[in-house]
């Protein structure tokens, strides 16, 4: 049974602790500082904060007394070479001239967004502009995942060239300072393979990795856009968050732009089951139980449109049935001139307790 | 020397900064960035990106004088100059 709860917020890093007296928030570090992403490692106990100040850039934050204190860890950065092709915003092209010349970006730092935990010592970290970076040695050093960084769908090999001049990874407006950039927001390592790791990018979609992170390969089949001209691209999906049962690490749950999807047989193959007539269609959490990949939670909105919860009443949806039916959890939850939101990182589920931000 | 003022927002991450006076023997931006960060380990990541360009809200003066070269940092820093170190305002 958990008694804590960590929590990000856009103030600060909070502990929230179990207590005779019932739960009980209390700031634990970076007062007034946005923090992404909060995470305790299960191998070492050590706590990892993604944080990201307005004016001094991106940090990786740590804590090894249980968040009494914390300190700046070895900080990521993009190898030298490393680039990416940007996006034109309109207002950098000429109405009447040319086409501008694909545009190549050195990458730095923009936003760490997610962290993930895989063998004892190891762990990933996504990012914008979508560099996923990995560490062997508990943090003393990260590496960018080049097998990734250099996919062809993103547009091959530009540490030694040009690549193939074209990108099929589009981008996000998450990071800091808002600059257009592709995403890694979900990071689900199989927990009985530790190699086998699922990753997911805004806007590009799903990608995998059976050995490691040398070699990856898209994990989007099934997968529907309904803002593209061909709604089965291979390329240019929005998923908003992708998790996996632990126990169960075959059946794999998103979240995304255009509905919900799920797959049992470790994202192969994803089938669509939304239920517009619940309420069950957009949204950004997806939470999955640790014991059975047919039972999920999901907090659903409006629309892409109109981001906020249906008709003024917040609810949690549940299915146990692998999406074939859903059920809407409102008791103890506002249901009059309720407008709020849940994003992506911010629901989470833990033996009988589920948490919301 | 060179003189260094840095906004207060910096000690919070540099508590070792606080309060005390910074003189650097430097001749550019970049010399005297390397030298604050010698002081005060990491406040270089702070200040610049990973390819060494100042951040987007980040303002170097040289006395009165903002500094033009935001990428490379080699504006020439006078040996009696007084080199401030500011969080840029950017509106809102």
């Amino acid at each position: 049974m958990s008694d804590r709860i960590l929590v990000g917020t856009r103030k600060g890093t909070f502990a929230v602790d179990r207590g005779a007296a019932g739960w009980r928030a209390a700031l634990s570090g970076h007062a007034g500082v946005g923090v992404n992403f909060v995470a305790r490692d299960p191998n070492s106990g050590t706590l990892w904060a993604l944080l990201g100040h307005g004016h001094w850039g991106a940090k990786l934050s740590r804590s090894r007394d249980g968040g009494k204190t914390w300190e700046d860890a070895p900080q990521l950065a993009y190898p030298e070479g490393a680039r990416y092709i940007g996006h034109d915003m309109p207002t950098e092209v000429e109405p009447d001239g040319p086409p501008p010349p694909v545009r190549f970006v050195p990458a730095t730092v923009l936003k760490l967004w997610y962290l993930a935990f895989g063998k004892p010592g190891q762990l990933h970290v996504g990012t914008i502009p979508g560099g996923l970076f990995t560490s062997h040695d508990d943090g003393e050093s990260f590496e960018l995942n080049r097998g990734l960084w250099n996919h062809e769908s993103r547009g091959g090999d530009l540490f030694s060239g040009d690549g193939r001049g074209a990108t099929d990874w589009f981008g996000t407006p998450a990071s800091e300072g808002g600059e257009f950039a592709p995403g890694i927001h979900s990071i689900s390592v199989d927990p009985t393979n530790p190699d086998s790791i699922l990753v997911a990018v805004s806007t590009a979609g799903v990608i995998g990795t059976t050995d490691g992170g040398k070699t990856w390969r898209s994990r989007n089949r099934g997968m529907l856009n309904d803002y593209l001209p061909d709604p089965t691209a291979e390329w240019g999906h929005d998923p908003h968050f992708v998790e996996r049962c632990p126990a169960q690490p075959q059946h794999v749950w998103q979240q995304n732009h255009a509905g919900v999807f799920y797959s049992s047989d470790g994202a192969a193959n994803w089938k669509k089951v939304c239920a517009p007539e619940q309420g069950v269609h957009f949204g950004f959490p997806v939470a999955v139980d640790d014991h059975d990949g047919r039972t999920a939670w999901l907090v659903p909105g409006r629309s892409d449109n109109q981001r906020m919860a249906i008709d003024g009443g917040l609810f949690v949806a549940r299915t146990e049935d692998g999406g074939e039916t859903w059920e809407q959890l409102r008791k103890g939850l506002p249901q009059e001139n309720a407008y709020d939101f849940v994003y992506r990182h911010a629901l989470a589920v833990s033996g009988d307790l589920a948490f919301s931000g | 020397m060179v003189t260094v003022e840095l906004t207060r927002h910096l000690f919070t991450f540099f508590p070792q900064l606080q309060g005390r006076a910074i003189h650097v023997e430097a001749a550019t931006v970049a010399e005297v960035i390397a030298a604050v960060d010698a002081l005060a380990p990491g406040i270089s990541g702070y200040l610049c990106d990973e390819r060494g360009r100042l951040r987007t809200h980040v303002n170097v003066f040289i006395n009165n004088e903002r500094v033009a070269d935001r990428g490379r940092l080699r504006d020439p820093v006078p040996p009696d100059a007084t080199v401030f170190i500011m969080q840029a305002l950017s509106g809102g």
